[in-house]
C-alpha cells in the first residue's frame, strides 16, 4: 500500500465522522451544552487560542520534564539493578507498589506535602511516578537480554564491568528502552492531566484545568477544544518518540528494517 | 612439540549435582588441530569453555606450561553485535586491549581481507549472509593474533557448500598463523577433514573414549574428501564414536 493511502485513509474517516457529527447536531437540534457541533468547537478554539496555547505549554512543559526525569532515573535504577541482584530484590517490590497505586489516590497527598504554592512541582512528581515504571521495567528486561556469549567474549578479552555495561549491555537494551519511552511519553501526559484534575482549579493552569473550568461554566465547546488539544499533544508526543526510535534503530534492528523482498 | 595446555582430571558439575563433563586428562600440543567429537549434550561445549577459562573446573585443573596464551573464541552463532558494523565488530578485541584507534581500524580491515570480506567493513550483520557473518566472527577471533583458537561448532548452522569453503579457509589460516585449534563438532566428516587428532567423547558426562591421531597433516584439498584414505579415516572415527555410545548405554 502506498504511503499516500496510508495517511489518506484515517484522514478521510476523520472528515466523514466530523461531517456526520455536524449534520447530526444540526438536524436533530441537539442543545449546544450537550453536544456542540465541530464548527463551534473550532470557533471556541480560535477565540480562546492564546489562553489555550498558554495552558498547552504549561501541560507540555511539565510532561516533558517529568518524562526526561523518568528516563534518567529509570535507566539509572535499571543499571543499578543489573549490577546488584541484592539491590534489585530490595527495591523492585517498591517500584511495583509505586506503579500500581492509582495516581488519583495519591495526588491529594503529594499536593498537600509539596504545597499549593509549588503546584507545578507536585504535578511533576505525580507525572514522574506514572512515567517511571515502564522505563525501569523495559530497561531492566533489555539489560538482562544481553547475549550471554557476547558477555563471555568481552570477559575473554579482559573487558571491565564498565566496558561491558557501556559497550554491550546498554546498546543491547536500547530497543527495549525506546519501547518503554513510547509508553512512558503517553503516560507522562496522562499523569500530568490527572494530577491537574487532582489539584483542582485556581492554582494549576494547564489544559486539564481549562477543561474543568469550562465545564463548571457550561462552556462545552471550549471544553471540547481543550480536549482535542490534549489528544493532539498525546499524538505528537507518540510520533516524536517513534521518530527517535526509527532513527536510533533503522540501521541495525529488525523492527526498523523495511521488508524489501 | 611443546605442550600448550595440560588438563588434569578436569571436571565440571552443575549446582544440581549433575556432572556435565569429566574427568578429562588431555595434553594440547602446539600446532595441533584437535577436534572434540561427540553426540549432542555430551559436554563438548562445556569442555571448550573450561579450556577458555570462561568456566572454572569443579575438580582438577589446567596447567599452562608456558603461560596462558592469547585466546580466540568462535561461537556456534556468529555472535556479533548487531548495532556495530563488521569492521567495528572485528576490532572489538583490539579496542578492549586499548590498541590505538587508527591501528585497530587498519588491523580490522586486514583481518576482514584475510577471511575474504574485503570491502564489507561498513556492512551491518543483518546485511550479511550466515556464512559471511561467520567469517566476520573468525576475523574477530584472529585479529588479536591468538595462539590458541577455540571453536564451538562454528559451521553447524551453515549449508554444506559454505561449510566446505570455510573448512578450507580455516585450514589455510591455521597454517599461516601457526595456530593451535580446538574444534568442537558433531560431524565425523568435518573432524576427519580438518584435524590432526580427533578426541571422541562419551555421552554425558563427557570423557575421552578415543584419541585418534591422523598421520596426514590436513590441507585445504577438496579432493581429499573423496579419497579412499579419507573414507578409511572416517570409518575409524565412526566406529570409535559407536563404541563410545555403547559404553554409555
Amino acid at each position: 500500500m502506498t504511503k499516500a493511502i496510508r495517511y489518506a485513509l484515517p484522514v478521510a474517516l476523520g472528515m466523514a465522522v466530523l461531517a456526520a457529527w455536524e449534520l447530526f447536531v444540526r438536524v436533530y437540534d441537539i442543545p449546544r451544552f450537550v453536544l456542540p457541533p465541530p464548527s463551534e468547537i473550532w470557533s471556541a478554539l480560535l477565540a480562546d487560542f492564546p489562553s489555550l496555547m498558554a495552558s498547552l505549554w504549561t501541560t507540555l512543559r511539565i510532561t516533558l520534564i517529568a518524562f526526561m526525569l523518568a528516563v534518567v532515573s529509570g535507566v539509572a535504577l535499571a543499571v543499578l539493578f543489573s549490577q546488584s541482584r541484592v539491590v534489585e530484590m530490595m527495591l523492585y517490590p517498591y517500584a511495583v507498589a509505586l506503579q500500581v497505586t492509582p495516581v488519583v489516590a495519591i495526588a491529594p497527598l503529594i499536593i498537600i506535602w509539596v504545597g499549593f504554592e509549588r503546584i507545578n512541582l507536585a504535578l511533576l512528581i505525580l507525572a514522574w511516578i506514572v512515567a517511571f515504571f515502564p522505563i525501569l521495567s523495559n530497561t531492566t528486561l533489555g539489560l538482562r537480554s544481553t547475549d550471554h556469549n557476547l558477555v563471555d567474549l568481552f570477559r575473554l578479552h579482559g573487558a571491565s564491568p564498565s566496558q561491558i555495561l557501556w559497550r554491550l549491555k546498554l546498546p543491547s537494551a536500547l530497543p527495549y528502552l525506546l519501547g518503554g519511552m513510547k509508553t512512558a511519553g503517553g503516560l507522562a501526559l496522562i499523569g500530568t492531566v490527572v494530577a491537574e484534575y487532582g489539584a483542582g482549579s485556581g492554582t494549576a493552569t494547564g489544559l486539564a484545568w481549562r477543561i474543568v473550568e469550562a465545564g463548571n461554566r457550561l462552556q462545552i465547546p471550549r471544553m471540547f477544544a481543550a480536549f482535542f488539544l490534549l489528544t493532539a499533544l498525546g499524538i505528537a508526543i507518540f510520533f516524536a518518540l517513534s521518530l527517535i526510535e526509527h532513527f536510533a534503530l533503522r540501521k541495525w534492528h529488525e523492527s526498523a528494517v523495511s521488508q524489501e523482498k | 612439540m611443546s605442550v600448550v595446555a595440560q588438563l588434569n582430571g578436569v571436571e565440571r558439575t552443575y549446582s544440581n549435582g549433575v556432572k556435565a563433563v569429566g574427568p578429562l586428562d588431555l595434553e594440547l600440543r602446539e600446532g595441533e588441530f584437535v577436534s572434540l567429537l561427540g553426540p549432542s549434550g555430551c559436554g563438548k561445549s562445556t569442555a571448550l569453555r573450561l579450556i577458555a577459562t570462561l568456566l572454572a573446573p569443579t575438580a582438577g585443573g589446567i596447567e599452562w606450561p608456558r603461560g596462558k596464551p592469547p585466546l580466540g573464541f568462535v561461537f556456534q552463532d556468529a555472535t556479533l553485535m548487531p548495532w556495530a558494523t563488521a569492521r567495528d565488530n572485528v576490532r572489538l578485541p583490539l579496542d578492549l586491549a586499548k590498541v590505538p584507534r587508527h591501528e585497530a581500524l587498519m588491523r580490522a580491515d586486514a583481518a576482514l581481507d584475510r577471511v575474504g570480506l574485503a570491502g564489507f567493513g561498513g556492512a551491518y550483520p543483518r546485511e550479511l549472509s550466515g556464512g559471511m557473518r561467520m567469517r566476520v566472527s573468525i576475523a574477530r577471533a584472529l585479529v588479536a593474533k591468538p595462539k590458541l583458537l577455540l571453536m564451538d561448532e562454528p559451521f553447524a548452522a551453515l549449508d554444506e557448500m559454505t561449510r566446505h569453503e570455510l573448512n578450507d579457509d580455516l585450514l589455510r589460516l591455521w597454517r599461516a598463523d601457526d595456530l593451535t585449534i580446538v574444534f568442537v563438532t558433531h560431524s565425523v566428516y568435518e573432524s576427519t577433514y580438518l584435524s590432526t587428532r580427533t578426541l571422541v567423547l562419551t555421552p554425558r558426562p563427557g570423557t575421552i573414549a578415543a584419541d585418534i591421531a591422523f598421520p596426514r597433516r590436513p590441507a585445504a584439498d577438496p579432493s581429499y574428501r573423496f579419497s579412499p584414505e579419507f573414507a578409511d579415516h572416517a570409518s575409524k572415527v565412526t566406529s570409535a564414536l559407536r563404541n563410545a555410545m555403547k559404553i554409555a548405554a
